[in-house]
């Protein structure tokens, strides 16, 4: 019945309460119209150009792949968008659909508070009311981000439900958004959630994945053999994944939480973990997620608050089924090394959930040919994460 | 004539519901019970999830103790059974999200609640659209998944979800989550009339009702009043909680 498939193969899905299933027929409808609209297209390109000041950089890490010894390392520079982050640029264009659609109030959910700020700054360019759910945990591990969130005017609001994190925000959200559909859009920041979401999320992040292959074949004349990106719900890796699906000499890599390391329970490894990532539905949709034995969702635990969340975007159960994308896992440990040794010998800082990524990097560059290449996308800046950092490695 | 067909026969009926497991486990079959002896005409026997999205507060802590407490799906299923051993004769619908049904597994859970004497399932976050698999299920076992529709329903999605339903419809009378309010939206009749023009099947309303003069109202044009959040506070705030739930089954059940 949906004007787009509504699944991935067996993943994806509208499980939603009844309440909610006109509301995601109105936005696949808006996202439908706009999509081959020329003005609605223009508006956008004009708003990631002069706002968010986009394309971002194509940055060659020559230290850094000097010290590794293997591949050459190139890394899309998501970190220079306006706020700091890739989360821009759906944050942008779902509130281009809101005004499309009428409304005037979003509410959004954020873990590390990279998609607060982001729909907050989108919030305050359009001139929409923007509420934000947290949970209460992240608040207190992310203060910078909730202040920024507050200055940009969007009210914040701790969620003291169920762990606290990321999901717990998620339901809060949802919550609002039954109680308050007929005026307010759910403005949600990964590639997961009832269809439309995660195409909309796709589509909107897809601009990260055609600058960089436009920009290696310009600059380097050819394709990258390796990509590889951090996946907490999947919105980046899916950015910089969907212009290479058809490319298939390369290989694409997605990097999930491994925490305190997947034998000690405490992690966001959905895929790494067999025993507890199982086929399940949670937020509207049906993909891995970690549960117990009895079908609860299970806790996570990572150092990046972004990639602390229980499930994985369906689309991305579905490259992996089709072996077109592969995935692996880095801890804490090991993303705090990367974390620093971009610090040192590349003078960048990055998120700690763009560090999962070259920690992926640091293990597989070295194995790698010194004629091949590997892009990486550098999903954002570690600003946030200081206090973090500071207080695991002193 | 079936359970679910007979507990229609007097219309309107009074369908509360309680999670089992709260505040613990064998008290909440007793309390089950004692709404069942006292003047339910239906219950929503409740099955526990971590992230019950289309409830409110009340029901979020209630399900949150249950967990804690350990209470599984098995329980729940358990539970019907016990219901059934002690006499109670009643429709019983089991009512819980979806993910913790897909881990029990689908067949033997419809299997396993059915022969504990279940007559029904509610499953918020599962609309029609994902439900075939279980629907081919429930066919086998002619026990329905009850039909949700709600006030953002359209017309001709209204349409094509009410023939197919079967049992009873719950309208779910609110947009928003479960829990008590002040007022019964004055569009309630109409939209029940949008419903009755689709379907003869019953049609039950939830979300929001919290006096007993509400119930009496919305039993006036509905042929069913579920209450679920007023009836997991009061019975959870008392320190007798099967007598609460006795003497909140008596102010709610409709006289015959």
């Amino acid at each position: 019945m949906t004007l787009l498939p509504s699944k991935f193969g067996p993943y994806g899905g509208q499980y939603v309460p009844e309440t909610l299933m006109p509301a995601l027929a109105e936005l696949e409808t808006e996202f439908v119209a706009a999509r081959s609209d020329p003005a609605f297209q223009l508006t956008l390109d004009q708003l990631l150009a002069d706002f968010v000041g986009r394309p971002t950089p194509l940055t060659y890490a020559r230290r850094l792949s000097e010290q590794l010894g293997g591949a050459q390392i190139y890394l899309k520079r998501e970190d220079l968008a306006h706020t700091g982050a890739h989360k821009i640029n759906n944050a942008l264009g779902q509130a281009l659909l809101v005004k499309r659609m009428g409304k005037q109030r979003i509410v959004a959910e954020t873990g590390a508070g990279q998609h607060g700020v982001a729909s907050a700054t989108a919030a305050a360019l359009l001139g929409l009311e923007c509420v934000v759910y947290m949970g209460a945990v992240d608040i207190a591990r992310q203060q910078p981000n909730v202040f920024r969130m507050k200055l940009l005017g969007a009210e914040v609001h701790p969620v003291t439900s169920g762990t606290q994190t990321l999901k717990d925000a998620i339901n809060e959200a949802i919550r609002d958004w039954v109680t308050n559909v007929r005026t307010t859009h759910y403005l949600l920041g990964s590639a997961l959630g009832p269809h439309p979401y995660p195409t909309i999320v796709r589509e909107f992040q897809s601009v990260i994945g055609r600058e960089a292959r436009a920009q290696m074949l310009r600059e380097i004349g050819r394709l990258p053999d390796t990509v590889i990106a951090c996946v907490g719900g999947g919105s980046n890796a899916i950015g910089i994944f969907s212009a290479f699906l058809d490319d298939p000499e390369v290989e694409l890599i997605g990097v999930e939480a491994a925490g305190s390391g997947i034998p000690s329970g405490k992690h966001a490894a959905r895929f790494g973990d067999p025993t507890r990532g199982r086929l399940g539905v949670i937020h509207g949709t049906r993909t891995f997620v970690l549960q117990t034995e009895d079908g609860q969702i299970a806790e996570t635990h990572s150092v990046s608050a972004g990639l602390d969340y229980a499930a994985i975007g369906p689309e991305h159960a579905h490259l992996r089924d089709q072996e077109r994308a592969f995935y692996t896992a880095a801890t804490d440990e090991e993303a705090l090394q990367a974390f620093q040794l971009l610090c040192r010998v590349e003078g960048i800082i990055p998120a700690l959930e763009s560090a999962h990524a070259l920690a992926e990097v640091i293990k597989r560059a070295p194995t790698m040919r010194q004629d091949q290449i590997i892009l990486v996308n550098l999903s954002g800046r570690g600003d946030k994460d200081l206090n973090t950092v500071m207080n695991t490695i002193l | 004539m079936n359970r679910l067909a007979s507990a229609f026969r007097h219309r309107p009926i009074f369908m509360p519901y309680f999670p089992v497991g709260y505040p613990e486990i064998p008290t909440s079959i007793d309390i089950l019970e004692s709404l069942a002896r006292n003047g339910a005409d239906l219950i929503e026997v409740g099955l526990s999830f971590s992230d019950p999205l289309a409830d409110g507060p009340v029901i979020q802590h209630a399900t949150q103790i249950a967990l804690q407490n350990g209470v599984s799906t098995r329980d729940g299923i358990s539970t019907i059974a016990e219901l059934r051993r002690r006499g109670i004769e009643i429709p019983l619908i089991l009512m819980g999200y979806y993910n913790p049904i897909l881990a029990y597994g689908l067949e033997r859970f419809v299997q396993d609640a059915v022969q504990a004497g279940t007559d029904g399932f509610i499953i918020p976050d599962l609309p029609p659209e994902e439900a075939d698999e279980l629907e081919q299920i429930l066919q086998k076992y002619e026990t329905p998944l009850i039909t949700m529709l709600a006030p953002t329903t359209s017309e001709d999605r209204m349409e094509r979800l009410a023939h197919r339903a079967r049992g009873f419809i719950y309208l779910v009378s609110v947009t928003g989550v479960t829990g008590a309010r002040s007022d019964i939206p004055a569009e309630l009749g109409e939209l029940i009339a949008r419903v009755r023009r689709h379907t003869a099947v019953p049609v039950c309303v939830g979300f929001g009702i919290s006096t007993p003069a509400q119930a009496a109202a919305v039993g006036q044009v509905a042929d069913g009043v579920i209450v679920g959040s007023a009836c997991v506070r009061e019975i959870g705030e008392s320190e007798i909680p099967v007598q609460a739930a006795a003497e909140f089954a008596r102010k709610y059940r409709f006289a015959r």
